[in-house]
């Protein structure tokens, strides 16, 4: 533990790696002013850390960096340091220095700087970031038939216009039933899914999805930040043994550390809900059956660690197809949830005057420091650290402990199943309560798009998925799946 | 007609490598392009001109070489005698069946075999006529080599053959013509045979012998102990015997409102093709890479596209390979790339450099840093020269290029290689300075 605030929390100058002591202001070797190191970026993505080794929480207080000079003592322009100026990229081996990105500034200086990509092949790590550790490939699906509604929708928003320049007098005028761009509005949808004009990648069809089933409906969208959408969800319903209706809703996040995190929550949604659906009208306890649907899906994570699908060179680490899972099942009586990583449920009484619940406890970083009592609520989450998450599916992941949870809730209300792209911006029970409409449970579907509206609202920096289920299932709703 | 007996034409494939992610704002892609030609026989139809190719053969080809017979050729004698054996050498490397001409080339060209504007087809006996003939050759005279290209270009093309090829052997400089008279030769050329061409001894202009190479498509090098022709020439022929596939373009599409800053080839040696390029009807260009056998090579492409908001994806490039057609349509080659630009705000993606990318950006600056410190060695600057050959040294044993390091380690003394510091040798053989500026742009590939 580190007992007084440091002068620097840097182990190497960021511009010529030279070693630094622990009371250097400045580089030995280059002269490097180690104070005029930019504060960390603010995004607080998902990353999952092993609860044990690098969790303890820094005793020093937040350092105030003083801002970089415009000038050094001797009234001379600081030199800057460009990208340039540093020779040597590999990101097989060597480091590339961003004095954007400084160490942290706590502790341990190698301990969670998310340069993940300097992570040894094979070695699995507790700690991971829910963001690219390298460009990676993954093929464009075809151009996808209706993909985003047009209402209210982010495809029309200022975030997805496209810089002006149409120049496209020399284009013949797309045939009738092919695919117009939706960006320049004038090229055609080549078979790769760029636009033959402008370039632009058209939507995938998992850039935003909606589905409803009777009394069950979910929505992902990909979020204004990321490219490319790595959540999942399933949703179904079934009937139990006495014909009593049972609803389903899985949601999955991709890890986006981990190799093909969008191949990894689609497995897992579909696993753990065909799983459910096959032991739920066998009779099976829907709790066992929550239990035996996360296994169920922990594997199908697991199988796509196979090194014949690894892409070779494009992935040089050994890094496992990884994602969340949380489910829910609700029958005439129960409310049953599981769940490994940080997705949430939340629980929200039609009448708004009983107190609604947050019904999962993350596997966070956060969640561990509170739970173990060494730092409120508050200081936890506004930590670097908060979004590592502990617990994950995936062939990397230390050791499946599905959390299962059954409850009998003694009034009807709705069900929230969401990946942190939502709660994000709606943490507190309280909170999800007042953007979650007051007609939830009638309008599941129309609820599903408010919920994921407000987090695009809010800045959309991840994928967002959200199913609604009112509780308890409608019996209409039962048997059709 | 069709002919369904299959081609010894390669199959095609194109790789990307690149960090597709940019920065809010960014907008420079760059992507090293792999095109890897592999043994054929699988794809038939796909080829230009299947009709040519008849079952276990190599495709026709016509193959011209030139041999310098300038008065300058016969000091010391011995050179005019390796150019000879070298030449034999060189036809007895020929396939049967493959036409071929033996140019003889002063500040005229003249046919030393089979002549009367014809080409020979070899066989055991044109083999041995050639070789008598060869005798004959004498030195005498100057050199214009842009006559003796001309005349290759008349016979080769008198052939109805799928490879036309070249080889240019000179020891001197081109005297007896201007540059314009060579570069108007070379333009009139260029797409119409590839050519290598090899400078013997030390008395001949780097850059002339390079200038033909890059506008022919072909291998430049130095022969600077002319004993040494024969086993070069054999080399060089057996690399044409191994082509399969002629006038291949690189195509290369790109979306509205992009710029190509440049198209490079980086492996195996570095070729400027920005300018080469020749539009192929709306947003897509050629650039020509000559005629392939089994072999790879890297293309370094750099586009500025429009910026585009966070999360937006878009293609930034297609990269294809195709053969143009006389009549102006193209034979697709089938392979294809995608260079990509993806705009994210996480700065740990957006800011590492692909490995290939900043390997072959070493590369080329490293055959550019040779090029410009040997000249400003020859201006008299020895600071400029030093600090230039200096970072060529870094470069060169930073990136593993062993072979260029040596040649450097001949032109200067290293004192610190990673820092790059080095001093000019007081002296320096003239052969290994000018074997240094030939062989200055080849480069290695990356370590995978």
């Amino acid at each position: 533990m580190s007992q007084m605030p440091q002068p620097t929390a840097l182990s190497r100058c960021p511009s010529c790696e030279e070693p630094l002591e622990a009371a250097d202001r400045f580089c030995g070797a280059c002269g490097y002013d180690l104070s005029a190191v930019s504060a960390p970026p603010q995004d607080h993505p998902t990353i999952t850390m092993n609860g044990t080794s690098a969790g303890l929480p820094p005793a020093a207080p937040s350092v105030d960096w003083p801002l970089a000079p415009e000038v050094d003592s001797a009234d001379v322009s600081a030199p800057v340091h460009r990208a340039a100026d540093i020779r040597g990229t590999d990101s097989g081996g060597s480091e590339l220095p961003h004095p954007e990105h400084p160490e942290h500034p706590h502790g341990d200086p190698a301990g969670v700087r998310p340069s993940v990509a300097k992570r040894p092949a094979g070695q699995p790590s507790g700690v991971r970031f829910d963001r690219p550790s390298e460009p990676d490939e993954y093929p464009l699906a075809p151009p996808a038939g209706e993909v985003r509604t047009a209402e209210g929708h982010p495809a029309d928003g200022p975030d997805r216009e496209v810089p002006a320049d149409p120049r496209t007098a020399d284009l013949p005028a797309p045939p009738a039933g092919a695919k117009v761009c939706v960006a320049c509005r004038s090229g055609q949808v080549d078979t790769d899914g760029y636009c033959e004009n402008c370039g632009h990648a058209q939507p995938r069809e998992r850039d935003h999805m909606e589905q409803e089933l009777g009394a069950v409906a979910a929505v992902s969208d990909r979020g204004l930040r990321h490219h490319r959408n790595e959540d999942a969800f399933a949703i179904s319903s079934t009937a139990l043994p006495d014909g009593s209706p049972a609803v389903v809703a899985v949601v999955c996040d991709g890890v986006s550390s981990a190799t093909r995190p969008d191949e990894a929550s689609l497995a897992a949604s579909r696993a753990a809900n065909e799983s459910l659906l096959a032991a739920l009208p066998l009779g099976t306890h829907p709790q066992q059956a929550m239990h035996e649907a996360i296994v169920a899906a922990s594997e199908a994570v697991n199988a796509l660690a196979d090194p014949s699908t690894a892409q070779g060179e494009h992935a040089p680490h050994v890094n496992a197809p990884a994602c969340t899972i949380v489910s829910a099942v609700v029958t005439s009586a129960l409310l049953i949830v599981g769940w490994v990583g940080d997705s949430r449920v939340y629980w929200i009484p039609v009448d708004r005057s009983s107190l609604p619940a947050r019904l999962t406890e993350d596997d966070s970083w956060a969640a561990q420091m509170v739970a173990a009592g060494l730092m409120n609520e508050a200081e936890a989450y506004a930590d670097e650290r908060a979004h590592a998450i502990t617990g994950w599916l995936g062939a990397d992941a230390y050791e499946l402990e599905p959390h299962t949870v059954s409850f009998k809730p003694d009034r009807p209300g709705v069900v929230v199943v969401c990946t942190d792209g939502l709660w994000n911006y709606a943490e507190a029970a309280e909170d999800m309560a007042e953007v979650v409409p007051l007609d939830a449970a009638e309008r599941p579907l129309h609820s599903a798009q408010v919920l994921v509206g407000h987090a695009l609202d809010g800045g959309g920096h991840d994928n967002v998925t959200v199913a609604v289920m009112p509780f308890p299932a409608p019996s209409q709703g039962a048997g059709s799946a | 007609m069709a002919n369904f007996s299959k081609s010894n034409v390669p199959q095609f494939s194109v790789d990307v490598y690149q960090n597709e992610y940019l920065p809010e704002g960014g907008r420079e892609v760059n992507a090293i392009v792999t095109v890897s030609a592999t043994g054929g026989g699988t794809i038939g139809s796909a080829v230009a001109a299947p009709h040519l190719y008849t079952a276990g053969q190599g495709p026709d080809a016509a193959v011209a070489i030139m041999v310098d017979c300038s008065g300058s050729m016969d000091y010391p004698p011995a050179k005019m005698r390796n150019a000879r054996d070298a030449t034999a050498a060189a036809i007895d490397t020929l396939r049967d069946g493959v036409h071929f001409a033996v140019i003889g080339g002063t500040h005229v060209a003249k046919e030393v075999y089979p002549g009367n504007g014809r080409l020979a087809v070899a066989d055991t006996a044109t083999r041995d006529q050639a070789k008598q003939a060869l005798r004959k050759l004498s030195a005498g005279g100057g050199t214009a080599i842009g006559t003796w290209l001309r005349l290759a270009d008349r016979l080769l093309s008198s052939a109805e053959v799928s490879i036309r090829h070249g080889i240019v052997l000179t020891d001197g400089r081109n005297e007896h013509e201007s540059p314009e008279d060579l570069r108007a030769a070379l333009d009139s050329c260029a797409g119409r045979f590839t050519c290598d061409a090899r400078g013997v001894g030390t008395d001949w202009e780097v850059k002339e012998v390079t200038g033909i190479a890059s506008a022919l498509l072909g291998t430049a090098d130095i022969v600077a102990d002319p004993a040494a022709l024969a086993a070069d020439f054999t080399h060089m022929m057996e690399t044409a015997m191994g082509k399969e596939v002629a006038d291949v373009a690189l195509r290369l599409w790109t979306p509205v409102g992009t710029e190509i800053k440049f198209v490079k080839q980086v492996a195996p040696t570095v070729e400027e093709l920005t300018a080469r390029r020749a539009e192929a009807g709306p947003r897509a260009g050629d650039y020509p890479t000559g005629s392939w056998g089994d072999e790879s090579r890297d293309y370094h492409v750099c586009v500025q596209v429009p910026t585009a908001a966070v999360g937006q994806e878009m293609l930034a490039a297609r990269v294809s390979l195709v053969i143009p057609q006389g009549d102006g349509s193209v034979q697709n080659l089938g392979a294809q790339g995608l260079v990509r630009a993806v705009w994210t705000d996480d700065m740990v993606a957006s800011t590492s450099i692909n490995p290939q990318v900043a390997h072959y950006t070493g590369q080329a600056e490293l055959a550019q840093v040779i090029q410009q410190g040997l000249d400003l060695r020859k201006a008299g600057d020895v600071d400029g020269a030093t600090a230039k050959l200096g970072r060529a040294v870094q470069l060169a044993g930073a990136s593993g290029n062993a072979d260029t390091a040596k040649l450097l380690a001949k032109v200067v003394d290293v004192v610190d290689a990673a820092a790059g510091t080095v001093r000019l040798k007081a002296r320096v053989a003239e052969a290994d300075e000018m074997t240094l500026e030939t062989r200055s742009t080849k480069t290695v590939r990356v370590k995978k």
